[in-house]
């Protein structure tokens, strides 16, 4: 089994965390310009999309209790390499503690040393912080941890 | 969940250890930590929950364990503060340099 468990502390309210995880145009400002197709209700399907409209992950929803817990069955389906280890299990929890709000994504999957877990465990903590900082002053992260483009 | 406590956090050599051996090996329990390390159980005990107070590592509950993660999320804040600011500008100087050169 190859897992992460990634905790942030953020200066707003369940509610609008909640909104920021699910809500299409917020993940735009903090994912990378990437953003996310679901209706959030369990069983539903869910699905990550670059800008260009390519299906990056695709999945569906196990748990949806907002504005406390969210689990999305996770698949990569781009590269066959990280496709091949199979589903992954997302889980966000939501917590409020006193002036903050705690956000703890947990992310596993069976494979021992997966390569799947490493690819997306380099990239939520820029996600996190960007977030973060979206919520707390309004501007995301600027988004130049993408690679650049070649000129 | 202040800056000023990762930077106490970090700023000793026996819990920057603690989180080497969690990168290395994510998802330890208290035990496996102590492994091969010349400091007591009490002692790491001790510098996990200085850790955990910084939220530089996450606990999670399995059965009757505990496991030990490493969060690298609060270094990733102060990357973002204190070091994107310089790579931008870094950037930005090279991307100048690059026009003023191929213009020519």
């Amino acid at each position: 089994m190859s897992q992460f468990v990634y905790v942030t502390y953020i200066r707003t309210t369940p509610k609008k965390l909640w909104h920021a995880l699910t809500d299409t145009e917020f993940q735009r400002k903090y994912w990378f310009g990437m953003h996310q197709e679901c209706d959030w209700t369990k069983g539903s399907s869910w699905k990550m999309l670059f800008e260009d409209g390519r299906v990056a992950d695709a999945g569906t929803i196990l748990e949806s209790d907002p504005p406390h817990r969210l689990v999305i069955q996770w698949q990569h389906e781009l590269m066959s390499e990280l496709k091949a280890e199979g589903v992954s299990r997302c889980t966000y929890e939501i917590e409020a503690t006193g002036s903050a709000t705690k956000l703890t994504v947990t992310h596993v999957i069976d494979a021992e040393g997966s390569k799947f877990i490493a690819a997306v465990s380099g990239g939520w903590p820029s996600i996190l912080s960007s977030l973060k900082s979206l919520l707390e002053t309004g501007e995301a992260m600027p988004a130049d941890i993408r690679p650049p483009k070649k000129g | 969940m202040s800056m000023d406590a990762v930077f106490r956090a970090l700023a000793d050599q026996s819990r920057r250890k603690l989180l080497d051996r969690l990168h290395n090996k994510n998802g330890q329990t208290l035990g496996e930590l102590c492994e091969g390390l010349a400091m007591s159980r009490q002692a790491v005990t001790k510098h996990l929950r200085i850790l955990e107070e910084a939220n530089l590592v996450a606990t999670q509950k399995r059965g009757r364990e505990k496991l030990h993660f490493i969060n690298p999320v609060p270094i990733n804040d102060i990357t973002e503060r204190w070091i994107g600011k310089f790579e931008r500008g870094r950037l930005a100087t090279l991307s100048d340099l690059k026009r003023a050169l191929e213009d020519k």
